[in-house]
């Protein structure tokens, strides 16, 4: 499996379900154009769910950066929900942990906007 | 798995196309070999995801997914670890011009950080230019004695 992406609203957040792999290719493109299409229309409060993400390479880790830019240059904000050990280790290694407002749970994440 | 089937040596190669495709069969080669060898989860997951970056670098940036270049690639095991040899046919680079993904100026670019994983996951790692061209990458992943 590449990657799933669900988006659901919360109140005024946008809460985007994604699973499996951001890699290089269709994994990292969908998150591209999913962000995308949310700063496109204008969301200003975006939360990704990461829980479900097994696997993420440098192209992926590019997409959250850019998408992170991206969101905040709109005036918007686009923070992190539950990351595995995995991806937190490697945002930790690439010194992003610190950049990204990063929640463990949806409720607490939802208030924080 | 028996002790003697881990430590037995065995070597794969394959001529691969500059295609994602061939990012994703290597890093199955390479996770089913270090699998064998008895490298745990953790590792597996490292080895793999430095495999991955190093196919990404050979297709992408090297060979630029030209149909007509192929990137040359290995992988042994024995008693000691894994060995990993990834060679493109591109114009090669200068590992030196690259910006350090960690400096504060660079921590926002979308890309640059696929060196410094295979680095950070990889017990050693070599890079060197081809004549005519291209590069070839050398990742070693040390078999710990339990």
């Amino acid at each position: 499996m590449s990657v799933k992406l669900n988006t659901r609203q919360v109140g005024d957040v946008s809460v985007v379900d994604v699973a499996g792999r951001i890699t290089l290719g269709e994994g990292s493109s969908a998150l591209r154009d999913a962000l995308r299409d949310m700063v496109a229309k204008n969301h200003k409060k975006i939360l990704l769910n990461l829980s479900d993400v097994s696997y993420i390479d440098s192209s992926g880790i590019g997409e959250l950066v850019s998408g992170f830019t991206s969101v905040t240059n709109s005036g918007g904000q686009l923070k992190l929900l539950g990351l595995t050990k995995r991806v937190k280790d490697l945002l930790q290694i690439t010194k992003l942990y610190t950049v990204f407002d990063v929640h463990e749970e949806e409720s607490s994440a939802i208030r924080s906007f | 798995m028996s002790n003697q089937s881990r430590h037995e040596a065995e070597t794969v190669e394959r001529l691969l196309d500059s295609t994602l495709e061939s990012v994703d069969h290597a890093e199955e080669i390479c996770t089913g070999l270090a699998q064998r060898a008895g490298f745990e989860e953790d590792d597996l997951i490292k080895i793999g995801m430095a495999v991955r970056e190093s196919m990404v670098n050979a297709v992408v940036h090297g060979n630029r997914y030209n149909a007509n270049k192929k990137v040359h690639f290995s992988v042994s095991k024995n008693a000691q670890g894994l060995t990993v040899r990834i060679a493109d046919e591109g114009e090669g680079f200068e590992v030196d011009s690259l910006p350090d993904p960690l400096a504060e100026e660079n921590l926002f670019r979308s890309s640059g950080r696929g060196i410094f994983l295979i680095r950070s996951f990889m017990d050693e790692f070599q890079i060197r230019r081809l004549e005519p061209g291209g590069m070839e990458v050398t990742l070693v992943k040390h078999m710990v004695s339990k």
